[in-house]
């Protein structure tokens, strides 16, 4: 099975300190304008999941519980055929995502998938 | 050509303080937990002064400041209010050029669209709604004889405003001014990427209001917006932003059961058909600036007409005549009048466009102009600049799909009108559209098909206090401008009266 969502290690690194801050953590990919298309970062349960939204997959970071990525699912639809891996920058974040405080900001990079791991894909 | 010299340097007369604090209560106020966070200028790259630090204390100090103006501010006559909202538009008109430099300074933007865009236009917004609720008037209904129902307006009472970093003053007066005009006292949070323009802009103006009527509190979002946002103090919240913010704010709202506007966005097409080049003059000019139009406020604009659809049959011609016009685009020191664009606003912000230029390129669209960061001299080697990209593509792209933010145009062509109006409305968003053509039906036929809030019709840009602005489908709720907006910010409190003496003879 192949995954549709990464972390890098500077990014975990920092999951683990806000995990450590404020209990499990959630992320729910923006969309639209501003800091759209930013990864949210949340303290578990604050944001409301539904039936609007799609399970990405789940985020090793070496300690506690992985960390649940979500997208909503028509997002999902126009973004399905990339692999996401989610960085942290500086810079001033806005939103209300958890990292923002630190002077960092979570960060989407993408890549394609190949045509072998398309096949494989975690189902959502 | 003339260049401003940068806020707090020599020639400049422009003061800028080691640091700022809230404006509570008509005071300036030291923030509870004593915090303070740098400010950076996105046109250097280097911080500039400090910013408070505002936590849920500060909130709650400013909903204190706020709910103690407000009965006394909502009593006040629809004239005082729209004076003072006159003498707040003079000021500022009379400090303009200050108050650009500002902006740009804290934004990024080119001091030429500061000077005669955002703060015109803000000072125009404070000038509508001046005479808008002079104008406005209630309403009388004849039920029979002797009963009558009498609509009357009513403030909401104390109101929360989050802002966005792209135009920092005109997106707060776009949410003040009718707030302030309807009689309600506001709480604002504004960004935390531009958090100094509007502080600059109340030391100007804020004797103006009685105290406690505008409070502004600076911070994170998650310890100074998700205070505010959530509060059960406030009667609304608007919101300009993002979209998985935005349903956290209506998750917050709906605990608090309080009306929300959202401003989330879009992904907005700009339609040029073929009769467009039906002759080299004047309009062929202007659809030319029409295409450019992306690279305005580095597309930092929500409405950036960041899909470019050109009819096939004109497509090598006029698509080759836009990429010289984007190509003359000057960039340079945001604060060079000269300059046509400036720094984007912060480092995220230059990051993330960076990864989409790079997602672009994996999926196989073609560069056809810009495509990398620019890196420009001296001073200004260390702020955030990216070259005017033109990608060619297919609108099924990710960068056709996600708002970039950024001087980035996504092209692509279409065979005909049919064809034009799907690939337009083939986005989660709604918010903005162009529509180019010598043709004024097939204008019209256009504009009314696409799914989106504004269709700028043979322009693109413009944004006048008298035309409606907002979004369909994810791109938001409600509008912003014109006189519809005094509707979002207030009550109607219905007297429903009886002159008749008779009982109805039930008991």
């Amino acid at each position: 099975m192949v995954d549709r969502v990464d972390v890098t290690e500077e990014a975990a690194k920092l999951l683990r300190r806000l995990t450590v801050a404020h209990g499990p953590v959630m992320f729910h990919q923006s969309g639209g304008c501003c800091d759209g298309s930013s990864p949210m970062c949340y303290p578990d349960g604050d944001f409301l999941l539904g039936d609007a939204d799609i399970h990405l997959g789940d985020l090793d970071i070496g300690v506690g519980r992985p960390v649940p990525v979500w997208m909503s699912k028509a997002q999902f639809e126009y973004w399905k055929h990339t692999h996401l891996t989610i960085d942290v920058v500086k810079g001033r974040g806005a939103g209300f995502s958890l990292e923002a405080p630190e002077g960092v900001r979570f960060l989407i990079r993408s890549r394609l998938f190949t045509d072998a791991e398309s096949a494989e894909l975690n189902p959502v | 050509m003339s260049v401003f010299a940068a806020p707090g340097a020599d020639g400049s007369a422009i003061e800028v303080k080691s640091r700022y604090q809230h404006y509570i209560g008509g005071e300036w106020v030291d923030p509870v937990k004593g915090g303070y966070f740098e400010n950076i200028s996105p046109v250097t790259g280097k911080p500039f002064t400090e910013i408070a630090r505002g936590t849920e204390e500060d909130i709650n100090a400013a909903l204190d400041a706020a709910h103690a103006a407000a009965p006394a501010w909502g009593r006040t006559s629809p004239a005082e209010r729209a004076n003072i909202l006159n003498k707040i538009a003079d000021r500022m008109e009379a400090n303009l050029e200050d108050l650009a430099v500002i902006e740009t300074w804290d934004n990024g933007k080119a001091v030429r669209e500061s000077l005669n865009a955002d703060l015109p236009l803000a000072v125009d917004h404070f000038r509508y709604f001046a005479g808008a609720i002079r104008g406005q008037e209630g309403g009388i209904s004849e039920i029979d004889e002797t009963t009558y129902a009498y609509h009357f307006h009513e403030p909401l009472g104390v109101v929360g405003q989050i802002i966005p970093w792209n135009f920092p003053i005109l997106m707060a007066v776009w949410k003040l001014a009718p707030a302030l005009a309807a009689g309600n006292a506001v709480v604002l949070k504004p960004a935390e990427q531009t958090p100094w323009s509007i502080l600059k802009l109340l030391e100007l103006v804020g004797d103006l209001l009685p105290a406690g009527v505008v409070n502004v509190v600076n911070g994170f979002g998650v310890e100074a917006g998700k205070p505010l946002a959530s509060s059960s103090r406030i009667a609304k919240i608007a919101f300009t932003g993002e979209t998985t913010t935005g349903r956290l704010i209506m998750q917050y709202a709906s605990q608090n059961i309080i009306p929300v506007t959202l401003e989330l966005g879009g992904k907005s097409p700009n339609i040029f058909f073929e009769d467009v080049a039906a002759a080299d003059d004047a309009f062929y000019d202007k659809a030319l600036e029409g295409f450019t139009m992306f690279a305005l406020n580095q597309g930092e604009v929500c409405t950036c007409p960041s899909r470019a659809l050109v009819q096939q049959s004109m497509y090598a011609d006029f698509v080759g005549d836009a990429i010289k016009r984007v190509e003359a685009i000057k960039q340079g020191n945001p604060l060079d009048t000269d300059t046509m664009m400036g720094a984007q606003a912060s480092n995220d912000q230059l990051e993330k466009i960076l990864s989409y230029l790079d997602i672009g390129k994996q999926e196989g669209a073609k560069v056809l102009t810009g495509g990398d960061r620019a890196y420009l001299d001296g001073d200004l080697a260390e702020g955030y600049y990216v070259q005017p990209t033109v990608f060619e593509g297919d609108n099924s792209m990710r960068i056709f799909q996600e708002e970039i933010f950024g001087p980035v145009v996504s092209l692509t062509s279409f065979n005909d009108e049919a064809d034009a109006l799907k690939i337009a409305n083939d986005t989660l968003y709604g918010l903005g559209a162009g529509v180019w053509t010598r043709d004024g039906s097939r204008a019209f036929r256009a504009g009314r098909e696409i799914q989106a809030g504004r269709v700028w019709t043979n322009c693109y840009h413009a944004y006048p206090a008298h035309a409606a602005f907002g979004g369909y489908k994810q791109s938001g709720i409600g509008r912003e401008n014109h006189k519809m907006m005094l509707d979002h910010y207030q009550q109607t409190k219905n007297l429903l009266v009886s002159y008749s003496p008779d009982k109805l003879g039930f008991f």
